[in-house]
């Protein structure tokens, strides 16, 4: 079994109504950096929560299929049971505790460590080394931190946690370009450096395929396409999708050209 | 205007709102927690008073022994009816939570009723009874020690909030309690610990006010007064327990003196109602911003 995370044909209904996601698979091998792209609305989030267990919180329900966390079974697991085996899950917007500091957010994390008998202390240095400006702030309120800062502290939480694998959704939110190539730059370091498994949902495609080795794409709650990064952004499909570089050439559509081009894709494969 | 009666009631006002404070606390630390509005907080307290009064009257313990007993008790009370009422209640209307509590409130009056029936007791007195005097100003003893005593309460707890992984733990499921699961956090475990320590506080409270003012079932009425405490300081902000208590202590006692003990309550809602329409959130509570 060398996969860290399988998700197995699962099926998410939300209020007993909303069909959200229908029958999707992925599998995150160990150590290695999957990519989970799609459009506004696919069931991304909805994915990343259904692992973590967060779905229940929003009303949420898994009704069928399976989800593995190294060959374990994970239904029922109450969600901070699974932080604590290992499995980390940075939500979207950041989500950081704005009336602590800093550092109260770390400690914050480190109940992810209950009951594995690993020092606390020392994982603070180790998010102060990756991120040298948190330690700068580490007696400020997190909530006046900037957006970047906020996403480093939300990464930082998650290395307090050494986890095998980290959901990161979204990082990219509301960044600045440069900004947003520095978090992955640290992304990509954490990866290497610690060995975690990561599954980074995003819609920024072409940063996130750069940097993983397996991306799969979704649309309306369902696996279309999925494939060793180099060859998606290779695809035609992919690359006029998500890419946004024209099927025809490298040469920029214009708008009259995406005007008329009102139907969606779609994915008959 | 006699500066010296003045002095005086004021200072058994503040030491009567340092309590206040403290149940305010209690209320104030589930709420925080569990965004829950505990009616049944001063049927809580109510009820340690009286296991007080079984220990320490009926059972002749010292009340060294007393003491800590009923506190633990209250706190026990309080864990077991969010363990077995307000827990399944999860996920349902804030409206049906609290209708569970008020319901909670009376059938502890009732429980009270039939184990100790409905006449006023008075505690033994375990409180030292030299009098105090501040200045020229004299302190009933009871009054002085049971504000110490209240107050060294809530200090501790201010502490252990600010400064303990477990107040972060607490502050962080108060913050954003799905955030709170991804830490890892056991967030339904701090939801029953709020209770335990809520009820703690509430507890130690209700020992000392039964031990100035009496005890009936009837005791729980006070919890009417910290709900205008807690409403004036905001509902989740500590702080705005502590100084809306020790005002609305002060508040009380200065008009019960000066207008007519028929004045206690008027005034303390008079000031309610206006502070209600100048920060609807309270001296210190946060605004509420809804995301959907």
């Amino acid at each position: 079994m060398d996969a860290v995370l399988e998700v197995d044909n699962i099926e998410v209904v939300y209020n007993k109504t909303v069909q959200v996601l229908r029958g999707l698979s992925l599998s995150v091998p160990h150590g290695a950096i999957v990519a989970l792209l799609g459009s506004n609305g696919a069931g991304k989030s909805t994915t990343l929560k259904s692992v973590s267990g967060l779905l229940s919180l929003e009303d949420g329900e898994l009704t069928a299929g399976d989800i593995r966390f190294n060959g374990e079974s994970l239904k029922n697991r109450p969600p901070e049971k699974m932080v604590r085996d290992g499995l980390f899950h940075v939500m979207e917007g950041r989500r950081v505790f704005e009336d602590l500091t800093v550092e109260e957010n770390l400690v914050a994390a480190t109940y992810a460590l209950t009951g594995r008998g690993q020092s606390r202390t020392q994982g603070y240095e180790l998010v102060y080394d990756y991120f040298p400006r948190l330690r700068e702030r580490r007696r400020q309120l997190a909530g006046y931190l900037s957006g970047g800062e906020q996403q480093m502290l939300a990464l930082g939480r998650a290395l307090i946690a050494r986890p095998e694998l980290i959901m990161l959704d979204e990082p990219s939110l509301g960044l600045a370009p440069l900004l947003v190539e520095e978090i992955f730059e640290i992304v990509a370091r954490i990866n290497r450096e610690q060995g975690t498994a990561i599954l980074l949902v995003e819609q920024n495609a072409a940063v996130s395929l750069a940097l993983a080795s397996y991306g799969y794409i979704m649309e309306n709650g369902k696996i279309v396409i999925d494939g060793p990064a180099d060859k998606l952004t290779s695809n035609e499909d992919v690359r006029e999708f998500y890419l946004g570089v024209g099927a025809k050439g490298e040469e920029a559509r214009s708008y009259r050209d995406i005007k008329h081009y009102k139907r969606r894709k779609r994915w008959l494969s | 205007m006699d500066w010296l009666f003045f002095g005086e009631i004021s200072l058994a006002g503040l030491a009567m709102g340092g309590l206040y404070a403290l149940i305010a606390l209690g209320f104030v630390i589930i709420y925080k927690a569990t965004r829950v509005i505990n009616f049944a907080i001063g049927e809580i307290m109510m009820f340690a008073a009286y296991l007080f009064l079984a220990f320490a009257g009926g059972m002749e313990m010292s009340p060294w022994v007393a003491v800590p007993l009923a506190v633990l008790g209250g706190a026990l009370l309080g864990g077991v009816i969010e363990k077995t009422m307000i827990r399944p209640m999860l996920g349902e209307s804030p409206i049906s939570v609290v209708m569970v509590t008020i319901g909670i409130a009376s059938i502890l009056v009732g429980l009270v009723e039939m184990i100790w029936t409905s006449n006023p007791q008075l505690l033994p007195s375990f409180l030292p009874r030299e009098p105090v005097f501040i200045g020229p100003m004299y302190l009933a003893p009871k009054i002085a020690y049971g504000f110490l005593i209240g107050m060294s309460v809530l200090v501790l707890y201010l502490l252990y909030f600010r400064f303990s992984r477990g107040g972060v733990a607490l502050r962080a499921t108060a913050s954003d309690q799905a955030a709170a699961y991804s830490m890892g956090i056991n967030v339904r475990r701090v939801f029953n610990l709020a209770w335990v320590f809520g009820s703690l506080a509430a507890s130690v409270a209700g020992i000392l006010v039964a031990a100035t003012g009496g005890l009936s079932p009837q005791f729980g009425i006070i919890g009417l007064s910290v709900l205008v405490v807690v409403i004036v300081g905001g509902l989740d902000s500590i702080l705005g327990a502590l100084i809306a208590g020790v005002f609305i202590g002060w508040l009380e006692t200065v008009a019960g003196a000066y207008l007519g003990g028929e004045y206690r309550m008027p005034a303390t809602f008079a000031v309610l109602a206006v502070i209600l329409v100048l920060k609807p959130y309270g001296l210190f509570g946060t605004h509420e911003i809804e995301r959907v």
